[in-house]
């Protein structure tokens, strides 16, 4: 088999690997670096469970090849809670009660915060009126679309809105 | 998935070498990896073709243009598609989920190919898949199927949005090799639905150009089972120019229909400088959908075509 080198930060640590070119993004970060809090769900970018940051932004990490991410920034959820402080989205979701099982809640939050950032930046949705707007006030509509990306088979989708909303508000 | 090599190809002539050699050219990959799990694609070689500096957004002939690498999310977002090509933004924001549209490139997004389910399913014969070996669909579930520019070989369609945006704002597609119409990339199934487009091999996208926008109001309308995050049954692209009630100028194009955005150009000829109401919407219907096939589980969607039309038409007159 033909191993590729590779080398890419994450969580703020270099990491230097050796992998099959086959291995997913997340496959690298659960299997080969221990970090098992991105979950596989589906494992075909359909649950987003896998939500990672690359560069700030959040993409799927089960449809992306780790040697395609040489170089680049990877942010897990394993990098939120600073110190054993929980992230302001971490305690917002505990606070609201946004999951019953679990097993969603790293991507739901991964994602939560890449879309913050979207919705900072005056990136617009399918729900947003008028286009030619980039001060976005961000409704219960504005999230659940944005999110959308994100399934909760307990279906705490009320509870994600909420707290999600709560620190957008916090502007946290 | 099969094993392949991997190339990080770092400029577009190196890229198209590659390709030319059998390479396979991945860019956001979100559709070509997800079938190489299913081993319904399994390329022996990937060419990645993220790092060759296709991915700006710059003004052309007073218009655009858009590079290959641009993602999805980039170019929504953009302030000039925005402001001036609105139907291209709304197109691009109802396709997928946004950690989708922030690895999908467009060039990947006009090949990507399409979610009939028994080309995803290796166990059922798919003469996409295995040229030859019949269609599951035509005589399957085929709700999802095509009713327009379908062939006795294969029905499955194009699931693109962005497309069909670009398809209504006569887009124009650059490759290393020339400079094509939108449609003329596309090849319908006839007897070879393995063959989507027009492509020689290694011949590279390189950007999508787009003219100035045709005046008028922009619509995309797009018809689906969910509320977000689904392909479309039925979408609308339109450019419908309205003045006292009249239809100066009307462009339509679709997706969710046939092989590939689908435009009868014929069609919407009949729609100028005819009053915007209902009757004028059936005889450019009745024009659109006059060759059209269903198969059964897909007959609604020409009623749904014909509701979509209409819908869009009312909205363009308000």
């Amino acid at each position: 088999m033909n191993l590729a080198k590779l080398a890419l930060r994450v969580n703020g640590r270099l990491e230097q690997r050796e992998v099959d070119p086959r291995t997913s993004l997340l496959d690298l970060l659960r299997e080969h670096l221990a970090l098992t809090g991105s979950k596989k769900g589906c494992d075909h970018g359909q649950c987003g469970a896998c939500t990672v940051l690359v560069n700030g932004r959040r993409i799927n990490a089960c449809l992306t090849l780790a040697v395609m991410h040489e170089g680049d920034e990877i942010e897990t959820i394993e990098s939120f809670a600073e110190g054993g402080a929980l992230h302001p989205l971490q305690a917002a979701f505990v606070d609201h009660d946004g999951f019953q099982c679990g097993y969603c809640t790293p991507g739901q939050i991964c994602s939560a915060m890449g879309m913050l950032q979207e919705w900072r930046a005056g990136m617009p949705s399918q729900v947003t009126q008028d286009l030619g707007q980039t001060e976005i006030a961000l409704s219960a509509e504005e999230i659940r679309e944005r999110m959308s990306g994100n399934l909760c088979r307990c279906a705490a989708y009320p509870n994600i809105v909420k707290a999600i909303a709560e620190v957008a508000e916090r502007g946290a | 998935m099969r094993a392949f090599a991997y190339t990080r190809a770092t400029d577009v002539a190196a890229a198209a070498v590659a390709g030319h050699d059998g390479g396979r050219f991945i860019g956001g990959g979100t559709n070509l990896l997800d079938l190489m799990k299913l081993q319904v694609e399994t390329p022996a070689h990937l060419v990645d073709v993220n790092h060759l500096g296709t991915d700006g957004i710059e003004p052309f002939e007073g218009g655009l243009r858009i590079g290959a690498a641009v993602r999805n999310s980039d170019l929504a977002a953009h302030k000039v598609v925005r402001e001036r090509y609105q139907v291209l933004s709304r197109a691009l924001l109802s396709g997928a989920s946004a950690q989708l549209r922030n690895k999908a490139t467009t060039a990947g997004n006009l090949l990507q190919r399409t979610r009939c389910y028994y080309f995803y399913d290796t166990a059922k014969p798919c003469n996409k898949r295995d040229p030859g070996a019949g269609c599951a669909a035509l005589d399957g579930f085929n709700r999802v199927h095509a009713i327009l520019g379908g062939s006795a070989h294969c029905i499955a369609t194009h699931p693109s949005d962005m497309a069909v945006a670009m398809r209504v704002l006569d887009a124009r597609v650059e490759t290393t090799a020339r400079v094509i119409p939108i449609d003329e990339i596309y090849a319908l199934p006839g007897a070879t639905p393995h063959i989507e487009n027009t492509l020689a091999p290694g011949e590279l996208i390189t950007s999508v150009l787009l003219p100035p926008p045709p005046s008028g109001r922009q619509i995309y309308r797009k018809v689906r089972d969910r509320a977000s995050y689904a392909f479309a049954l039925v979408s609308a692209a339109a450019v419908i120019d309205i003045s006292g009630g009249k239809i100066r100028d009307a462009r339509f194009a679709f997706g969710g229909v046939a092989p590939m955005p689908w435009r009868n150009e014929a069609a919407e000829a009949l729609l100028r400088d005819a009053p915007a109401n209902d009757a004028t919407a059936e005889t450019f219907c009745d024009a659109l959908l006059a060759e059209a096939v269903g198969h059964g589980g897909n007959d609604f969607k020409f009623s749904l075509l014909r509701r979509t039309i209409k819908a869009v038409l009312t909205q363009a007159a308000t």
